[in-house]
């Protein structure tokens, strides 16, 4: 995956608040100073994953020009996803996801302009008794901003799991 | 911002993240995140094809629901590492609890930070997610 340019919006990060139930005014008011010296608006710890909404290929989304879906519609599948594509803040990839970790090397705020490069990690197995076979993959997501400084680093663990997991 | 000298190793901070949580706040996760994969929204594709009894949330719903009792603990911004493991699936109706408990308090570089253990429960009190976070404290 790479990301050219994932805009760090406060309207987004406004509703990737909301999503998580979070109101802390620092996700949206601009005229907040929190006790800890931040002001203006500032993204939350994963809102990282969110570039996905900014990856050209990402295979999660559906797409148009008739370029199929694999979720319902009369039928409860449409086509299969084409390709292993890219996976947002690096991870879930076609399987479920396993573990995610970030690395905050500066703050991240709205007005900020960020790129993204990710690179395949460490990959390995695993027998298990809820899912059959487990095949891990590792992805590292480096996110630089306007100026070229790193301001995150994303590692994600996904998992293809043999069967569905019993819960 | 924590302050070294008013907290110690073994100090927890416990948050409910979610109680019954709905399809509709996984939908608008969905749409924030931009990750629309059917199986945290599409009840027949999840049922039919996957075969899971319902739809999941996504891990990164959880996570980012553990992050706010994190930050609302530690202060905004003041967060350098964050990472967990997504132990079991969340479904809809699950009410979350998440504790963090200090682990270290230390120095490193010239600041001042706390390691925190971090583990998020369902209603029967299973893990769904632990990890762990550091983050700067006021020396």
């Amino acid at each position: 995956m790479a990301i050219d340019k994932f805009l760090i919006e406060a309207s987004h990060i406004m509703m990737f608040a909301r999503s998580i139930g979070d109101d802390n005014p620092v996700y949206h008011d601009e005229e907040y100073k929190s006790e800890s010296g931040c002001e203006g608006i500032i993204a939350p710890p994963t809102f990282a994953q969110s570039s996905a909404q900014f990856d050209p290929d990402y295979f999660l989304r559906p797409k148009t020009g008739g370029v199929g879906w694999f979720g319902s519609g009369k039928e409860p599948t449409g086509l299969k996803p084409s390709g292993s594509g890219g996976s947002g803040g690096g991870g879930a990839a076609a399987g479920l996801h396993a573990e995610q970790h970030f690395e905050y090397h500066l703050p991240l705020k709205a007005g900020d302009v960020l790129s993204a490069t990710t690179k395949p990690g460490n990959s390995w197995e695993k027998e298990s008794k809820r899912a059959g076979k487990l095949k891990f993959s590792e992805s590292v997501t480096e996110y630089r901003n306007q100026d070229g400084d790193l301001v995150i680093t994303a590692t994600g663990v996904g998992v293809q799991t043999e069967r569905p997991v019993d819960s | 911002m924590l302050k070294a000298s008013e907290i110690k190793v073994g100090d927890t901070h416990t948050e409910v993240l979610v109680e019954d949580l709905k399809r509709t706040q996984i939908v608008q996760y969905a749409g924030a995140s931009g990750d629309y994969n059917p199986l945290h929204t599409d009840e027949i594709f999840t049922t039919k094809l996957a075969g899971y009894p319902t739809v999941f949330a996504h891990g990164m719903l959880t996570m980012g629901m553990t992050g706010r009792m994190v930050t609302n603990y530690v202060g905004d911004g003041t967060l350098k590492k964050y990472g967990v493991r997504f132990t079991s699936q969340v479904w809809p109706g699950d009410t979350l609890t998440s504790v963090a408990t200090i682990s270290d308090i230390r120095e490193e570089d010239g600041e001042s930070l706390v390691d925190l253990q971090i583990e998020t429960t369902n209603q029967d009190g299973l893990a769904v997610i632990t990890g762990s976070a550091t983050a700067r404290i006021n020396s």
